[in-house]
C-alpha cells in the first residue's frame, strides 16, 4: 500500500505544482499578446483532455465534440449576451447543459447493440449539424451571430487576458487532475476494457453502458465550460465558426499525436499542434497550416498510431503492477507452480462417481433453466431447453457441434437474451437481467478462445474482473486477483501483456479471471481444447481445486476422457433441446446419445 | 398553404436531388459494406471531381459529358492506390477512417488553394434549360444527375448479382479468409472494388458541378446528409441508398416549402434518429 500511494500521489503534486507556477504568469510583464497565446494553448489543451477522457480511453471515437463545445459557447452567449445574466455561474451551466447533452446522445446511441467506434463517430458529427441547424433558426442565434462585448467578467488579474487566462487555467488543471485520477481509476480500467472488447467486459461485470455515460458526461461537461468561457474571450460568435469540423479534427489530432491511452498525451498533442498552428498563422499561410495538419495527422496514423506517449503509458503500467504485487508479498521471481506431480484419471472418477448420485437426489438447486429458448431470426438454437445445475456439482454439458452449448452459456451469461422460457439462479430470476447484472450475481464463465483485454497486463485482467464481479474497488480486489494468479501458476506473469502468453497461459488468464470473480457457477467453454496432454492435467487438477472451494461448474468440453474423469452428472442435448442427463456412465451408454453423436445403424433403418 | 402545384414541383425537385444523394452515397455504402472503410476522402474526391470538371469545361470550352469520360478512370486509379496503402499498413477501419479524414482536410486546403473560396458555377448548355411536362419543370442538369444515378445503381447491382466478380465481392465481404481459401484473388478484387468506388465519386462530382455553384466549405455540408442516406439506404447495396436518398430529398424540399429552407439539413437527420430511437436493428 506504501508503494501505491507514492506512485499515484506524485504526479497529483506534479500538476498541483505546475498549476500554482503558471497562475505567476499573469504577473511577469508578458505582453497581452503572449497571455492571448497561452489562453489558446490551455484551451485547447482542456478540450483535447475532454476529449480523450471518454474518447480516448474507451475507443469511442467523437467526431461530436464540437457539438457540447457549441452547446457550451451558446448557453454562455444566449445567457449572458441576449439575458444578461453574470458570467461564472452561466459557465457552470453551460457544463452542466452540455453534460446533460452527452448522456442523451449517448443514451440514445449506444442502446444500438452495433453501434461500434464508425457509427459513433458519424453519429456525433450528424448531431454537430443538428444543433448547428437548431442555433441558427431559433432566437438563441438567428443568423448574424451573437456578440458578448458587454459581458462582465470578474477581475481575477491586472489585465483582461490575464483574466482569461486564470480562469482556463484552472479549468486546465481540472481537466488534468479529472484526466490523471480516471486513467488509474475502476472506472478508467473499465473504459480501457471497453476500448479492447466490449462484450467481453460486460460479461465479466462491467456495467458498460453506464460506464460509457458517466465517462461521455464528464467530457461533455468539460468540454461546455471549456467553451462558455472561450465565448466571451472572442467576444463575438456565429454559428458556423463554432460547429465547424475544426475543433472535432483538432481534438482528435492533438489527442493521436499526444498518446490517446495517456493522461498527459492529449496536453502534449495540443501544445505542439496550437504553436505550430501559430507559426504558420503568422506566417499568414493558414491554408499551409491546414495542409501540414492532414499531412500529420495521415503520418502518426501511418507510423506512430499510439502517439508520443503511447509507449510510456504501457512501461508505466507494467511497472506499477510490479510493485502493487510486491507490496503484498508476492515473488514475481519464484518458481511456484500448480502443475501437479501426477495425476490419475480413473482414481477421480471413481469418487466422483459416488459423489454423482447423492448430488443428483440431494443436491440444492443453483440454476434452473425452464423452457428456455433462444433463435436468431428464425432459427431455433434452444428449443424448450430444461435443464437442472445442483450447487456444489460438475455438470459436464455434452453435445454434438451445433447443437446449443455455446449459446446456453452465452444466454446464461446474458450475452444473449433469451427469447422464451426463464431462468433462475438460486431461485432469483435472472433471464431479464443485463450480463453485467448476471455476473455479479455470481455466474462467471471463460471463453473457448480466450478473450483478455490486449492492452491491459495480467494483473490489471484478473483485477478489473475481481473488483467488478465483487462491487468492490481495485485496491480491495488486489489481493483476490494476486491469489487468483497464484492459483492459476501465472503469478511470474502478472506484469506482462496477454500477447506476450501463450495459448496454455491465456487460457490460465481466463480461468484467473473467473477465478478473481469467486463466482456461485463457473462456466468453462472448451477450455482444454487446444492443450498439450499434461496442461490438460493441470487444468483438470485446477478444476477440482476450484470444485473443492465450492463453486459450481458448468463444463462444456470435448475431451471426452476429461469429461467422464471430472463430471459429477452429465446432461447432453442436441437441437437445442435436453436429450439425456445423470450418470456419466448411463449417460454414455443411452442408445439416443449414441445416435445423436454416430448416427443410426444402417441395420436398423 | 403552400399551392398543390408548388408542393408537387417541390417534391420533383426533392426527388431528382435525392437521385445525387443516392449516387454520392452508392460509393460510399459500397466501401463501407463490402470493404469495411468508411471513406470520409470520398466526399473530397466528389468536390474534387466536381471542381476538374469545371475546369475542364471553362478551359476548353467543351461540353461537360467529356469530363464523364476523362475524370471516372483517373479517380479509378486514385481508389485503387488509397486502397494498396490502406491494405499495406494492415490498418483498422477506424484508422482507415482517420487516415481518410486526413486527406479531407488536404483534399479541402487544395481546393481552395488552387480555385480559393470565391464561388464558382460552370456555365453550360445545360444551365438554364428545363422541359415543361403538365406545368411541372425538370431541369436538364438534375434530370440528368437522376438518369445517371439510375443508370450506376443499376449497373452495380448487375455486376453484384449476374458477374463473377460482383459474387467475389460479395464472398470478401461474408468471410475474407475462406474466399481466399477457395481461389478469390483478394487483393486484386477489393482494388477493383475501392477504384469503383472512387470512380462513382468522380462520376458524382461532374453531376454536383453540374447543378451547384461550387464553393470549398460545401465539402463538409454533405457529409451528414449523404451518411444518413448510407445508413437508411443499407451498407453495400445497390438501390437502398438510391431510394433513401429520394426520400430524403422529398422530405427536405417538402420541409422547404411548408417551415422554411433552412430547416432542411435537419430532416435528414431525424429520419436517421427516428429509425434508431424506433427501428434500432434495422441500423
Amino acid at each position: 500500500m506504501q508503494v501505491k500511494r507514492i506512485q499515484t500521489n506524485r504526479p497529483l503534486l506534479n500538476i498541483l505544482l505546475i498549476g500554482v507556477l503558471l497562475t505567476a504568469v499573469p504577473w511577469l510583464g508578458l505582453p497581452a499578446f503572449w497571455l492571448s497565446f497561452f489562453y489558446l494553448i490551455l484551451y485547447w489543451s482542456v478540450l483535447t483532455l475532454s476529449w480523450n477522457v471518454f474518447s480516448g480511453y474507451s475507443g469511442y471515437f467523437s467526431f461530436g465534440h464540437g457539438a457540447f463545445f457549441g452547446i457550451g459557447i451558446y448557453t454562455v452567449a444566449y445567457m449572458c449576451g441576449q439575458l444578461e445574466m453574470t458570467f461564472l455561474p452561466m459557465v457552470a451551466l453551460a457544463g452542466v447543459l452540455s453534460g446533460t447533452a452527452g448522456v442523451l446522445l449517448g443514451a440514445l446511441v449506444f442502446r444500438v447493440k452495433r453501434v461500434r467506434g464508425e457509427l459513433f463517430a458519424l453519429l456525433t458529427l450528424a448531431v454537430t449539424f443538428i444543433i448547428a441547424t437548431v442555433v441558427l433558426n431559433t432566437p438563441i442565434d438567428g443568423g448574424p451571430g451573437v456578440y458578448l462585448n458587454s459581458v462582465q467578467v470578474p477581475k481575477l488579474a491586472p489585465s483582461t487576458p490575464a483574466t482569461f487566462y486564470l480562469l482556463i487555467l484552472i479549468v486546465f488543471i481540472l481537466a488534468l487532475l479529472i484526466s490523471k485520477h480516471i486513467s488509474t481509476s475502476k472506472l478508467g480500467v473499465a473504459l480501457f476494457a471497453i476500448h479492447d472488447d466490449e462484450d467481453a467486459a460486460e460479461v465479466m461485470g462491467v456495467p458498460t453502458f453506464k460506464t460509457k455515460l458517466v465517462a461521455l458526461f464528464i467530457s461533455s461537461a468539460l468540454a461546455g465550460v471549456a467553451g462558455g468561457i472561450h465565448a466571451v474571450f472572442v467576444s463575438y460568435v456565429t454559428a458556423n465558426e463554432v460547429f465547424s469540423i475544426n475543433v472535432p479534427l483538432f481534438v482528435v489530432l492533438m489527442s493521436i499525436l499526444g498518446g490517446a491511452r495517456h493522461w498527459a498525451g492529449p496536453a502534449l498533442g495540443a501544445v505542439v499542434i496550437t504553436s505550430l498552428q501559430y507559426v504558420f498563422t503568422i506566417g499568414d499561410n493558414a491554408l499551409m497550416g491546414k495542409m501540414a495538419l492532414g499531412v500529420i495527422l495521415i503520418l502518426v496514423i501511418l507510423f506512430k498510431p499510439e502517439g508520443f506517449l503511447g509507449k510510456r503509458a504501457k512501461a508505466n503500467s507494467k511497472k506499477s503492477a510490479k510493485q502493487i504485487a510486491d507490496s503484498y508479498g508476492v515473488s514475481l521471481n519464484s518458481t511456484q507452480s500448480t502443475t501437479p506431480t501426477h495425476f490419475h484419471v480413473d482414481h477421480h472418477h471413481h469418487t466422483s462417481l459416488d459423489n454423482s448420485n447423492k448430488k443428483l437426489n440431494k443436491g440444492e438447486v443453483l440454476l434452473t433453466a425452464k423452457d428456455l429458448c433462444m433463435s436468431f431470426s428464425g432459427l431455433k438454437v434452444l428449443q424448450n431447453l430444461n435443464l437442472q445445475i445442483y450447487k456444489g456439482e460438475i455438470l459436464g454439458l455434452l453435445g454434438p457441434n451445433g447443437s446449443g452449448k455455446s449459446t446456453f452459456i452465452n444466454v446464461v451469461s446474458g450475452h444473449y437474451k433469451s427469447t422464451g422460457g426463464s431462468l433462475s439462479l438460486s431461485g432469483v430470476d435472472i433471464s431479464e437481467l443485463k450480463a453485467h447484472a448476471i455476473a455479479q450475481q455470481g455466474v462467471a464463465r471463460t471463453y473457448q478462445i480466450p478473450r483478455p483485454f490486449a492492452n491491459l497486463t495480467v494483473f490489471e485482467n484478473t483485477r478489473l474482473v475481481a473488483s467488478y464481479a465483487r462491487g468492490i474497488s481495485l485496491a480491495l480486489a488486489t489481493p483476490y486477483a494476486i491469489e487468483a494468479l497464484e492459483k492459476v501458476g501465472l503469478a511470474q506473469k502478472i506484469d506482462v501483456l496477454p500477447q506476450d502468453l501463450n495459448l496454455h497461459q491465456r487460457k490460465f488468464l481466463e480461468f484467473a479471471r473467473a477465478l478473481a470473480a469467486k463466482p456461485k457457477l463457473l462456466m468453462l467453454d472448451e477450455v482444454l481444447s487446444g492443450l498439450t496432454p499434461s496442461e490438460i492435467q493441470s487444468a483438470i487438477n485446477l478444476i477440482l481445486s476450484i470444485k473443492a472451494q465450492g463453486t459450481t461448474i458448468l463444463f462444456v468440453e470435448h475431451v471426452m476422457s476429461a469429461v467422464m474423469a471430472l463430471a459429477d452428472r452429465i446432461a447432453v442435448i442436441n437441437y437445442g433441446q435436453l436429450l439425456a442427463e445423470g450418470d456419466p456412465q448411463e449417460v454414455m451408454r443411452n442408445p439416443e446419445v449414441i445416435t445423436a453423436y454416430l448416427g443410426k445403424k444402417l441395420d436398423h433403418a | 398553404m403552400p399551392s398543390f402545384h408548388l408542393i408537387f414541383q417541390s417534391a420533383v425537385s426533392g426527388l431528382l436531388l435525392g437521385g445525387l444523394y443516392g449516387l454520392i452515397g452508392l460509393g460510399l455504402g459500397l466501401s463501407w459494406g463490402l470493404l469495411g472503410q468508411i471513406n470520409l476522402a470520398h466526399f473530397a474526391f466528389v468536390f474534387l471531381s466536381a471542381y476538374l470538371s469545371y475546369q475542364i469545361s471553362t478551359t476548353f470550352a467543351i461540353n461537360p459529358w467529356w469530363a464523364l469520360m476523362i475524370l471516372p478512370p483517373a479517380f479509378f486509379a486514385i481508389g485503387a492506390g488509397l486502397h494498396a496503402l490502406i491494405r499495406r499498413f494492415r490498418m483498422t477501419p477506424f484508422n482507415s477512417l482517420l487516415l481518410t479524414f486526413g486527406i479531407t482536410v488536404i483534399v479541402d486546403a487544395l481546393i481552395q488553394w488552387i480555385w480559393t473560396a470565391d464561388f464558382r458555377k460552370l456555365e453550360s448548355v445545360y444551365s438554364n434549360s428545363k422541359i415543361e411536362i403538365a406545368g411541372i419543370y425538370f431541369p436538364y442538369a438534375e434530370s440528368f444527375s437522376f438518369i445517371i444515378s439510375l443508370i450506376c445503381a443499376s449497373a452495380v447491382y448487375w455486376v453484384m448479382k449476374k458477374t463473377d466478380i460482383g459474387k467475389a465481392v460479395r464472398a470478401i465481404a461474408q468471410d475474407p479468409q475462406m474466399s481466399t481459401a477457395f481461389g478469390i484473388n483478394q487483393k486484386f478484387i477489393t482494388t477493383f472494388l475501392a477504384g469503383t468506388c472512387t470512380a462513382l465519386a468522380a462520376i458524382a462530382g461532374i453531376c454536383v458541378s453540374l447543378i451547384f455553384t461550387l464553393n470549398p466549405s460545401q465539402l463538409y455540408t454533405w457529409i451528414g446528409v449523404v451518411f444518413a442516406v448510407v445508413m437508411l439506404g443499407g451498407l453495400g447495396s445497390a438501390f437502398g441508398p438510391l431510394l433513401a436518398g429520394m426520400l430524403i430529398g422529398i422530405s427536405e424540399s417538402i420541409t422547404m416549402v411548408f417551415i422554411a429552407p433552412s430547416w432542411a439539413p435537419i430532416v435528414s437527420f431525424t429520419l436517421l434518429i427516428g429509425l434508431l430511437l424506433f427501428r434500432p436493428d434495422k441500423i
